[in-house]
């Protein structure tokens, strides 16, 4: 850990605390049920897994965002503004010049009442304190895709598939070509289908085994038929969402796109509505919006939290992690608050990034 | 003088077997000693060594350079060493130890036969238990990379060193991940494999460190040895 990145990092905690956050610590060793729980087993692949004695399974933080959650959860005032710096550790393999233990320095709001005034805020306060480092910026809205995917005249099956693998871009659209009957359906489940048209027993003479039923085999059965028997998404409809996906554009632009895909997709309106706020807001807080690069799937790839407006600084030409980036997660909330939630927006800055680009420089 | 040391499995069928291998290619490996002392030589070819191991330690000394060459399985290898090309290259698939890494769940599961089944049989699981559908293997880092691969979420890997095929019967796991040859273990427990590629398909490999100690005359020795074993 060098001393100009945690310099530098303190000097960013200095800057959120003026503005009026409160620094908080979170524990380095987190129980890992948690975060296994909220991130599935990719996040093993990333995350150091260490064994305690006594409180068992634990992991090497690999974010701020979870702790800082569950504090401000567990009786913290509304509104709220919380600041944090300290190390993050994840696994990096495969190629292993990047660190695996870093500092961030986070600002994380907790705002009922204007959402979309909190999502400004953050990205405005990023954009003043990376000001002058050459860094591009680049924002997305998953919101504007779970409207997508929402609004499909589908079976709600589909469309919680569709939901599901929103973050796994490939899975994604395979499923969205299987619904639009331009994809063969897995293999085995044509054979299946037509012994559960034709009324067959589908059954084995093997025991049965293990905690899954017969009766949620049974369920699955029936779904299986259910959804044989839902027509197609129409071609034009799984066109436009995956045009959708694929506009990245300067922002005033990207929105004329998408507005005009929303003439079949009606549905898309309401959070286009959000989105061109968000820009005025943005702008009011001294953004330039018109030079900013809006790419539809940004977040797509990241850890499956962020619900809503997300964003990323970059260093052009350089092979890097992004310095800063950031979003909305407002389920997140609801997932750790055991059945309360908040809106929440917040956003990282790895420090030493910076000092490297300053050096260079 | 820098003399290859070269790792070989150190008892049963395996080891059988790799000396076979050498012996056909002319060069003679035995061991040495006492019926039990794990030592052994190597003769046909000069300046090797030999160094007689557990089968899963060979990729961790291949890695730590503390042996030049190195005979293992590839699922070992991929399991264990990140970044595994970077560390190790492959000079000779053996021909023997074959065994397919692959994905088995109940046979009683009608419903499933492929990947897209196993995924949505996750979520279903998942929303009916309140936990993650339990996967049991060894074989963590190539059977998350391979469901990643393939858009598989909301199961959970559960460690199993042994026994595998018996944890769905003691409610331990929903599902298996794990190395097989013919399937009778499987079939024996009322498991099917899935409809899908194999994980892996693993068998007994040559392998060369490239961070062993390759100065002198080593480098040489280790031509010599290929031009000999045609690899």
């Amino acid at each position: 850990m060098n001393a100009a990145a945690r310099a530098e990092g303190q000097r960013l905690l200095g800057a959120f605390q003026a503005w009026g956050a409160t620094p908080v610590e979170a524990d380095v060793l987190q129980p890992a049920e948690t975060l296994l729980d909220l991130y599935g087993e990719d996040i093993r692949a990333r995350a150091y897994v260490t064994q305690d004695p006594l409180q068992g399974e634990m992991m090497l933080r690999p974010d701020f965002t979870v702790p800082v959650v569950q504090a401000h959860m567990a009786g913290g005032a509304e509104p709220a503004r919380y600041c944090y710096l300290g190390e993050v550790f994840r696994k990096q393999e495969g190629g292993a010049a990047r660190a695996s233990e870093y500092l961030q320095v986070g600002y994380e709001v907790f705002d009922r009442e204007q959402p979309l005034r909190a999502d400004a805020e953050v990205f405005a306060l990023f954009s003043r304190m990376l000001a002058g480092r050459g860094l591009r910026a680049a924002i997305g809205d998953i919101g504007l895709l779970i409207a997508a995917v929402r609004g499909m005249p589908t079976s709600e099956t589909r469309r919680a598939a569709l939901m599901r693998h929103l973050w796994r871009p490939a899975r994604f659209r395979a499923l969205l070509e299987r619904y639009a009957g331009r994809a063969p359906l897995p293999k085995g489940r044509a054979a299946l289908l037509e012994r559960l048209a034709a009324g067959d027993a589908i059954e084995s003479a093997a025991p049965q085994i293990g905690l899954r039923t017969r009766a949620e085999i049974e369920t699955r059965l029936i779904r299986l038929a259910e959804d044989a028997a839902t027509p197609a998404i129409p071609a034009d409809l799984v066109d436009g969402l995956e045009t959708l996906m694929g506009v990245a554009d300067k922002a005033p632009v990207a929105l004329a796109q998408m507005r005009d895909l929303a003439r079949a997709m009606p549905w898309l309106t309401p959070a286009l509505d959000l989105f061109e706020q968000r820009l005025a807001v943005l702008d009011a807080h001294f953004v330039d919006v018109a030079s900013l690069d809006f790419e539809a799937s940004y977040g797509r790839t990241t850890l499956e939290y962020y619900d809503g407006f997300v964003f990323g600084f970059y260093a052009e030409g350089r092979d890097l992690p992004p310095v800063a980036s950031g979003g909305r997660y407002d389920a997140l909330t609801a997932v750790l608050g055991q059945g309360r939630s908040i809106p929440a927006v917040g956003g990282v800055i790895r420090p030493a990034l910076l000092v490297e680009l300053e050096g260079r420089a | 003088m820098t003399r290859v040391k070269i790792g070989v499995p150190s008892k049963g069928r395996l080891m059988e077997k790799t000396f076979d291998w050498f012996a056909e290619r002319g060069i003679t490996m035995k061991r040495t000693g006492a019926e039990r002392e794990y030592s052994g030589a190597v003769e046909g070819v000069e300046g090797v060594d030999l160094v007689l191991l557990s089968a899963s330690e060979i990729p961790r000394e291949l890695a730590a350079g503390r042996i030049h060459m190195g005979v293992t399985g590839t699922d070992l290898v991929r399991e264990k060493l990140a970044a595994w090309e970077t560390v190790v290259e492959e000079l000779a698939p053996m021909g023997f130890g074959h065994a397919d890494l692959i994905i088995a769940v109940p046979e009683c599961w009608v419903d499933v036969e492929t990947l897209d089944d196993l995924d949505a049989v996750s979520a279903a699981f998942r929303a009916e238990h309140g936990f993650r559908l339990r996967i049991a293997t060894k074989y963590h880092r190539l059977v998350r990379d391979y469901l990643r691969a393939h858009g598989v979420a909301d199961y959970q890997l559960v460690d199993s060193q042994g026994a595998t095929e018996g944890t769905i019967r003691n409610l331990t796991a929903e599902a298996v991940a794990d190395i097989t040859s013919t399937g009778e273990t499987l079939r024996a427990n009322h498991l099917k494999i899935l409809d899908a590629a194999p994980v892996l398909c693993s068998q007994a490999t040559l392998f060369w460190a490239r961070g062993a100690d390759w100065s002198g005359p080593a480098a040489a020795t280790l031509t010599a040895l290929r031009a000999r074993l045609g690899v």
